[in-house]
């Protein structure tokens, strides 16, 4: 999932020792921290945010569909994000990764393979502009693509 | 051969980590500032002529000289590591291999202006930013350089790291003010400015990473030093990004005012073997286009706009003789178009028939009105929308349109 179990606790704890004007203010860490627990912000999450919070259900559900890192959707164990910014265009990337790895699972951006472990996406410029092509899968940044360290980056998310 | 100030720390090794920082003079800065009275900090930012590195590049001195004064007002800094301009990397760069540096500037900004209160806010895509942000802030307490009664000095300062999740337009101040406060990024109308009404209305500086990063250095040796470096109206060192068909792209900090082409050349190793530059953007996508004829222009906030350009953030993205222009135009456009908020019908519209008309010529569909309507649709997004995104948008359109004309046309449907 997007966010690591360790920054889980170093952000929670970081939130713990400041006392924020507004409570609002914690929306964007909370919908982490329930994304992180449920794979997805399901509707059952979203509603315990708003609660949590005291919040209106809307004013939580369409600040989380606002912004593109929520999911109210379950994806793959892996998700890579392909960077499809001009940059990694230029040298490339984008469109050309994109095509590679989408070929060799069976899938285009946006789908899920069969077995569930990967789900492709687009995204825009993931600033790794000067080691471009890159990509992101969940946390880690993967720069300088060539088809060596894609197919070593596939073999290796098939493996565990 | 121009030494490094704001990047000479990023490639020691363990350079993320505070005893680093403190062995190669860390921290010093802050100590000095705050034995001055806070208008004196101010006013040596002033005279140091620094001015932001954002994009827009507004004095900062002049910024913190409008913060309200007064005891009874709660004032806030927010530092900005939303970058997510394509062409862009240099606030990554720091954050990641530098973050004592950005922390001491913005203890040092939030002494100036009076805040007790910052925040940071970084995109959600960051991961090892945000964890080197949390660390470097943990740590800077524990040596007492955050928290109550910082080096003894009677100054407070708690900050606070805030994951920003997948939203470019959270860069701009006041979309930052809204998702800061927990909603969707929606610029706000300005004035008023966040420095009157920012954050729960309060007083509120919004500062980019590399601006806070000046901070210290001019503190440490004085506004003279500083401005001596750069060029009269753009003072100081800058950090270029250089990506795109060169043979070396990557992240170089040289005065403000040298020639691109010296950047390009004699930097990031030149346009790759066999190829001249058709083009080059000298800011990050939004800015317009330089052309090989003007590659000898200063890299300055006056020297680009000179010949119709900005400087931007610096990132600068050079494009060889292979390039269509066509799809450039494209990728620009369908950055900006996912990315806008859609609270404006311009940008959100207009963005979208814009993306749909050039891709008509990607695909080599499109017919002489659609060359007509893509002009129209231009003028149609540009100086109308709510926020500068739009514009961001319209303007490399307009000027890939006036420059590559002939391309635009060779890409229209054959019959
Ligand atoms: C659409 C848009 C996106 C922006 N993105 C960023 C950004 O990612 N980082 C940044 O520092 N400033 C960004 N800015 C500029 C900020 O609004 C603001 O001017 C800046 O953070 C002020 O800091 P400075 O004076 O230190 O440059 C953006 C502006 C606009 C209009
Ligand atoms: S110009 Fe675009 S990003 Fe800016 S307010 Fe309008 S819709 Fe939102
Ligand atoms: S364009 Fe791909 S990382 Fe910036």
């Amino acid at each position: 999932m997007p966010m690591a179990t360790t920054s889980r606790t170093e952000i929670a704890g970081h939130g713990a020792r400041l006392t924020d004007p507004v409570r609002q203010s914690m929306l964007l860490t909370a919908l982490y921290l329930a994304q992180e627990r449920h794979g997805y912000l399901t509707p059952e999450a979203i509603e315990e945010v708003a609660s949590r919070l005291d919040l209106p259900l809307g004013h939580v559900f369409s600040t989380a569909t606002f912004y593109s890192l929520f999911r109210t959707q379950p994806s793959g164990r892996f998700v890579i994000q392909v960077c499809d910014g001009l940059s990694c265009y230029l040298r490339d990337g984008a469109d050309k990764v994109a095509d590679y790895i989408g070929g060799k699972l069976g899938i285009r951006p946006g789908e899920t393979s069969a077995d569930g472990r990967v789900t492709l996406e687009r995204v825009q410029c993931l600033a790794s502009c000067g080691t471009a092509p890159a990509l992101r899968v969940n946390d880690a940044l993967y720069e300088n693509l060539t088809p060596t360290s894609l197919d070593a980056l596939l073999e290796r998310l098939g493996e565990n | 051969m121009w030494q490094p100030i704001l990047t000479r720390n990023i490639h020691l090794p363990n350079s993320e980590k505070i005893t680093t920082y403190f062995d190669h003079g860390g921290y010093q800065s802050v100590r000095k500032a705050l034995t001055l009275a806070p208008d004196d900090v101010i006013d040596l930012v002033k005279r140091a002529r620094l001015r932001g590195r954002g994009g827009a590049g507004f004095p900062t001195g002049l910024k913190w000289s409008f913060v309200p004064k007064g005891a009874g007002v709660t004032r806030y800094l927010a530092v900005n590591t939303d970058e997510g301009e394509p062409g862009t990397f240099k606030d990554r760069a720091i954050v990641e291999r530098d973050p004592h540096q950005i922390i001491e500037g913005v203890i040092i900004a939030a002494y100036a202006i009076q805040a007790q209160r910052a925040f940071v806010y970084i995109r959600g895509e960051f991961f090892l930013g945000v964890k080197r942000w949390i660390k470097a802030i943990a740590d800077a307490y524990q040596y007492g350089l955050l928290g109550k009664n910082i080096l003894n000095s009677g100054f407070s300062l708690d900050i606070s790291v805030h994951r920003g999740a997948g939203a470019y337009i959270c860069g701009e101040e006041t979309a930052m003010i809204e998702s800061l406060e927990g909603k969707r990024g929606e610029p706000r109308l300005k004035p008023p400015y966040p420095v009157q009404a920012g954050l729960w209305g309060q007083p509120t500086v919004v500062q980019n990473v590399e601006t806070l990063v000046n901070v210290p250095h001019i503190v440490l040796n004085g506004p003279e030093w500083y401005a001596a470096i750069g060029t009269e109206k753009s003072t100081g060192p800058k950090i270029f990004c250089v990506s795109g068909h060169v043979n070396r792209p990557g992240v170089y900090e040289l005065p403000l005012g040298t020639p691109l082409r010296t950047i390009i050349d004699d930097y990031a190793g030149g346009v790759r073997h066999g190829h001249t530059i058709k083009a080059v953007i000298p800011g990050g996508v939004s800015t317009n286009l330089v052309l090989p004829a003007q590659l000898d222009v200063p890299m300055s906030f006056e020297g680009l706009e000179a010949i119709g350009t900005q400087l931007g953030t610096g990132g600068i993205v050079v494009m060889d003789d292979t390039t269509n222009m066509v799809e450039v135009a494209r990728r620009t456009v369908a950055f900006f178009a996912h990315e806008s908020c859609g609270s404006c019908v311009p940008c959100r519209l207009g963005g979208y028939r814009l993306l749909e008309t050039l891709t008509r010529f990607t695909q080599h569909t499109a017919t002489a009105d659609d060359l007509q309507n893509l002009q129209w649709l231009v003028r149609g997004i540009n100086g109308i929308t709510f926020c500068p995104l739009g514009a961001g948008m319209a303007n490399p359109v307009n000027a890939l349109l006036h420059h590559f004309d002939g391309e635009f046309r060779a890409h229209m449907q054959v019959n």
